[in-house]
């Protein structure tokens, strides 16, 4: 084993690691997915696999919402971007998302305005500030960020605000785990489950995994000893025969969640019949749209979007690494054609795609080393 | 944006009680803490920041190893801290 970052607690590391090798059954191969990108990022930066027996592969989930963003919504947003009075914001990391005619930075060179915003309070602060132009936020990720697009929207419309709207591609995490139980691709053995998203949704959502496929869950924190604890948490549960849902972010974590935030998206939002994922494809009740009430503030209503289908990219296998098939450095253009400054797929795009964070941190995987070594 | 950063509340605002002023890393920033209107932060207190709201309170020790943790990840925090920095929420 090497330890190739060492931190400050590798002492404590080590010996969770011992912990975990003595929990293995001899002969078994152990398939753990961690769901959220904050953890994968963690995971590379520290080397966390190598503190792993190698019978125990950690696996990259969905959890990065940037990454799962296909690439017809980056199309339809452009094309609300080209109306004329229109100011665009969305997050920093979604300006080098990939369209199928180019970016935000590249549409910005023909033309477009499509800012940055680090809130989208910001957001609503431009609008204010620019009665004449239509601001339009384009809001992504999971229950992380859905509260604080709620919050605003509920602000916007006390202010009776009418010139901000909410391109809305919230999305929900369950039923992209259960898309994944379901699929025949991948035979897991336990969960690591996302520390910020849980903050709001709470621990019960992920009850039907342990009660109905017999998995286990374990809430996870984003420090290297939490994703070790978490991973021997697992282990202990499999030893045991056991599936429960444990939290071991209960430090940050309420059981329930946050019934505020939860709330604020209850009144502003409503389940999408569908909604489509990058490489998972279309998942039922999966995505947040606004409801009725706030249709003078959705961007989908107010100005037609043309909602097309572009099929991702041939050389692009972020499916897969999305669902946890193959390991980032598996991908053809992984390194080559697919950077970080010229991303062919999402999960290169945000610092907590499975492969930004890899290729980031330069890690050789277990598996890698000892193919390396065979060759 | 996905990561969450901590920060110390310094005064809640008087006219908007669901606004506060937070030191994140040494600069003051106002911060939308009505996702915890439940159970409303005081100064002194620390919080999990994301995208300008406050998502749950976290105690001292808990902003310090996420602080040091979020450090450690390099490029990734800049870019959140220089977003933030930039934000002017009101
Ligand atoms: S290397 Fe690029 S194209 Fe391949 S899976 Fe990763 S992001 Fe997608």
């Amino acid at each position: 084993m090497r330890f190739v970052d060492e931190f400050r607690d590798a002492e404590k590391a080590r010996a969770l690691s011992a912990k975990i090798t003595a929990l293995c059954e001899p002969g078994r191969q152990y398939k753990i997915m961690e769901v959220c990108g904050g953890h994968t990022h963690t995971i590379y930066k520290h080397g966390l696999e190598d503190y792993l027996p190698e019978c125990i592969t950690l696996v990259h989930g969905p959890g990065c919402p940037v990454c799962v963003i296909p690439m017809g919504r980056i199309d339809d947003a452009i094309h609300i971007a080209r109306r004329p009075g229109v100011l665009m914001t969305s997050f920093g990391d979604m300006m080098r998302v990939p369209g199928s005619g180019g970016n935000f930075f590249d549409s910005n060179a023909e033309g477009t305005n499509i800012r940055m915003v680090y809130s989208p309070l910001d957001s609503l602060k431009i609008a204010r500030q620019n009665p004449r132009l239509r601001v339009v936020f384009m809001a992504i990720g999971f229950e992380t960020t859905s509260p604080s697009t709620a919050m605003t929207l509920l602000r916007a419309k006390a202010e009776g605000l009418t010139n901000f709207s909410v391109f809305c591609n919230h999305v929900t995490i369950v039923p992209a785990i259960k898309a994944i139980l379901d699929s025949p691709d991948l035979r897991l053995d336990g969960f690591l489950g996302p520390g910020h998203v849980s903050t709001v949704i709470g621990c019960r959502p992920y009850e039907f995994i342990a009660r109905d496929y017999g998995k286990p869950v374990v809430v996870a924190g984003f420090e290297p000893l939490d994703i070790l604890q978490s991973v021997y948490l697992l282990m202990r549960q499999l030893a045991q025969g056991r599936a429960e849902v444990e939290n071991q972010y209960a430090r940050v974590v309420p059981w329930d969640g946050n019934p505020v935030a939860l709330d604020a998206i209850t009144r502003t939002m409503q389940l999408r019949p569908y909604f489509e994922w990058r490489g998972l494809g279309f998942i039922s009740h999966s995505a947040m749209r606004l409801r009725d009430e706030f249709a003078a503030y959705d961007a989908e209503r107010i100005f037609e979007v043309p909602g097309v289908r572009v099929a991702d990219p041939k050389a692009c296998q972020c499916g897969e690494v999305l669902k946890g098939v193959l390991k980032p450095w598996e991908c053809k253009v992984f390194g080559t054609a697919c950077t970080p400054e010229t991303p062919i797929g999402t999960c290169m795009v945000s610092p907590e795609g499975a492969c930004a964070a890899y290729y980031n941190f330069g890690r050789f995987s277990r598996q890698r080393v000892r193919e390396a070594s065979r060759a | 944006m996905c990561l969450g950063i901590p920060g110390e509340v310094i005064e809640i605002s008087e006219e908007r009680p669901d606004l506060a002023k937070v030191a994140v890393s040494g600069v003051k920033r106002t911060i939308n803490i009505g996702l915890l209107a439940d159970d409303p932060p005081v100064p002194g207190e620390w919080i999990l920041i994301h995208v300008g709201f406050a998502l749950s309170k976290i105690d001292e020790q808990e902003a310090a190893a996420a602080l040091e943790f979020l450090e450690s990840i390099g490029k990734a925090y800049e870019d959140e801290m220089a977003a933030l920095l930039e934000s002017r929420i009101e």
